[in-house]
């Protein structure tokens, strides 16, 4: 009888076209290929050097995200000439060599990670690259996917990648969350649990009762954050909610292909008795609301704690790194966070831009006021428009939000959406950074609900207050 | 690609961990062609700069003696973060063609070897070895010897690294890795001749 094989095992066999003898590193073939408006450019300007001929365009989809303006849908609302350049570029590129493209203006165009699901670009077994890091997030739909870099051009002309060979880990997930915490809680405490670098080299299946339950837009926040522990990738296993949320999507397939596909999703979870590199187990049944206070995604406590002391910590850089970082965010060991004078709030980017994270934020905006500036962008022009068709920009709006056009925006600010230097921005994206929402920016990472009551408070809050009609 | 053999050359030692590519490169020249001519100054921009445009003297790059540097001795989690090639670039630009860690952000490890840029390994207690030689002999030169797959430090210690075949060949030879892999073209297609079998739906 066969090996029992993990689902990274599956997929990746499925798609490995050869090995090479002396560096161990084996070709595979990719289904799909991403590109956005930052990086890009170096591969096509390598394609045209060189003369390279673009193998599959139709599996490849060019999506500007980075650089759209929160401010309106149009090239012209993109901040200065160099980005708008930018931008136009990657449009005529995808025309110039045939590929799909989600222009600005487009009603399916958005942040890659959320516009791939959304389209069905995203499925079950596939291969899926991105240039950009967080392409983790589309294994949520038991895809193998992950951020490349500068492999662009390569994969553009030959359709494959060579990739040393990835350790596997599994992540079993336990418990019911309570009432207030939310996926990004349970992914910002697993990381806590394995450190910045502590998924290094591998691939993490997330399995268990409590990943299970989760809908697909929380398992997508789980899975783009993978790359937070440092890790390549994040996956869970096709199920019966994959398999809904993936049924007629535009790019998914239909008729007897589907059929065909459902089946031989249903083949790709990991054999009982599959080999890992590692194992771990997580509670998120004790889990209270998380929030970040330093400078990596591992720094968080739950949002009644307080902000660790370096005096306790025996590893001397280790200590030396949560200095800077308590210095650069100006906090005092032992400091409360819940409490916290805040400057701005941003809710959106491919981790907490979704219908599910509005609306999430919008039961506690509603009928309240914001007291510190607060900046919702969706993650696609599809949860744009979805959101306004259920009202979400009138509470928003009401409650003195400012809702933006979709892009990645405050994620990383490089759409000109910055946090001011030394100012304190509670934020649903991933990363915290020294200089990440701008610089000297200090970025609190937190949840929809976190970010939505702090907005109310002007201070770290806790939206479990707010959920049970206190405060 | 400039073709990557021996190079003896002086080497910057930086102690801070956990460098992730937003230091190394800002988010916000992350537009700029590879052929901008200030591409150089980007690198680590707002490590080397002060606040107000001035050079901050405190980093390493702006010592006299480290001005000149083609290498760079990093600590643990080196290039962590965010995936942008560019990262590496700018290293390639500012003229640093090695980069030594005792560990690697490895997409960024992986940018380095695209883009001509040496990335070594070698455990933390040999890495803080050479730092601190570095920072009592400023100025000093390392050797690197891709072909033995050593670096030879300031006091003439060998110390061997691991680098994957592929990834060497491509920095000795200063080939570019999609002709690597066009070489391989007839096993492409044959994979993609099975693949529309089982896989049609993809
Ligand atoms: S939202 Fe943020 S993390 Fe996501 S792709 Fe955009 S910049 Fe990257």
């Amino acid at each position: 009888m066969a090996q029992p094989r993990s689902m990274f095992q599956k997929i990746w066999d499925a798609h490995t076209v050869k090995r090479d003898q002396d560096s161990g590193e084996v070709l595979l073939y990719v289904d799909r290929l991403i590109l956005t408006d930052t990086s890009s450019f170096h591969a096509f300007d390598l394609l045209r050097a060189e003369g390279y001929k673009v193998r599959h365009p139709r599996t490849i989809f060019g999506e500007p995200d980075h650089f759209a303006a929160s401010r309106g849908p149009a090239l012209s609302d993109v901040v200065d000439a160099e980005r708008r350049t930018m931008v136009a570029a990657l449009e005529e590129n995808c025309r110039d060599f045939g590929l799909v493209h989600f222009g600005l203006g487009d009603p399916r165009m958005g942040i890659s990670h959320v516009v791939g699901p959304e389209q069905g670009i995203t499925l079950p077994g596939l291969f899926l690259l991105c240039g950009d890091s967080h392409t983790s997030t589309h294994g949520a739909l038991g895809a193998l996917a992950f951020g490349i870099g500068g492999q662009t051009a390569h994969i553009m002309a030959t359709q494959c990648i060579w990739q040393r060979p990835l350790k596997n880990l599994r992540i079993t997930v336990e418990g019911e969350r309570a009432p207030g915490v939310s996926a990004k809680d349970v992914i910002l405490g697993i990381i806590r649990e394995l450190g910045p670098a502590g998924g290094f080299g591998h691939v993490i299946e997330y399995a268990g009762p409590a990943i299970r339950a989760m809908s697909i837009e929380e398992r997508l926040t789980v899975c783009n954050m993978s790359i937070e522990a440092g890790a390549r990738s994040g996956m869970v296993a096709p199920d019966d909610t994959t398999i809904a949320y993936v049924k007629g999507r535009p790019e998914a397939p239909r008729g007897e292909q589907w059929d065909r596909a459902v089946a031989y999703w249903r083949s790709l979870p990991s054999d009982p008795g599959a080999r890992f590199d590692r194992e771990l187990s997580f509670d998120a049944g004790r889990l209270s609301p998380m929030v970040s206070w330093g400078n990596t995604a591992a720094d968080v406590v739950a949002v009644d704690g307080r902000v660790p002391d370096p005096a306790g910590e025996a590893d001397a850089d280790r200590r030396r790194s949560m200095q800077r970082a308590l210095d650069y965010m100006g906090l005092a060991p032992g400091q409360a966070m819940h409490g916290l004078p805040i400057d701005q709030v941003f809710i959106g980017s491919c981790t907490n831009g979704r219908i599910e994270d509005l609306r999430a934020a919008a039961s506690v905006a509603r009928g309240r006021r914001a007291t510190v500036p607060a900046l919702v962008v969706p993650g696609s022009g599809l949860v744009k428009a979805q959101a306004e068709a259920e009202g979400l920009d009138r509470i928003f709006i009401e409650a003195g939000f400012h809702w933006g056009h979709p892009g990645c925006s405050m994620c990383v600010g490089t759409n000109g959406d910055t946090v001011g230097a030394g100012k304190r921005c509670v934020s649903t994206s991933n990363r915290n950074f020294v200089g990440r929402q701008g610089p000297g920016s200090r970025t609190h990472l937190a949840s929809p609900l976190t970010a939505a009551a702090s907005a109310i408070a002007g201070r770290v809050a806790d939206a479990r207050d707010y959920l049970q009609g206190g405060a | 690609m400039q073709p990557f053999t021996v190079l003896s050359a002086v080497a910057a030692p930086y102690d801070r961990i956990n460098v992730d590519t937003d230091q190394i490169l800002p988010a916000r020249f992350l537009l700029k062609r590879r052929t901008d001519p200030e591409y150089p100054s980007y690198l680590f921009r707002d490590l080397r700069q002060q606040p107000d445009g001035s050079e901050d003297p405190g980093f390493v790059l702006n010592q006299p003696p480290y001005r000149g540097a083609r290498i760079f001795v990093g600590n643990t989690n080196f290039g962590g973060g965010s995936s942008r090639e560019a990262a590496a670039i700018a290293f390639d630009r500012y003229g640093i063609r090695c980069v030594v860690a005792p560990s690697f952000g490895d997409i960024f490890y992986n940018n380095c070897v695209k883009n001509g840029v040496l990335p070594i390994r070698l455990p933390e207690t040999t890495v803080a070895t050479i730092r601190s030689q570095l920072h009592a002999l400023p100025g000093a030169m390392l050797t690197i010897d891709l072909p033995a797959q050593q670096v030879v430090d300031v006091e003439g210690t060998r110390h061997p690294f691991e680098i994957d075949g592929f990834s060497k060949g491509c920095l000795v030879e200063g080939a570019s890795q999609i002709d690597l892999t066009l070489r391989c073209l007839p096993e492409i297609e044959a994979f993609e001749r099975r693949y529309r079998e089982t896989h049609g739906w993809a």
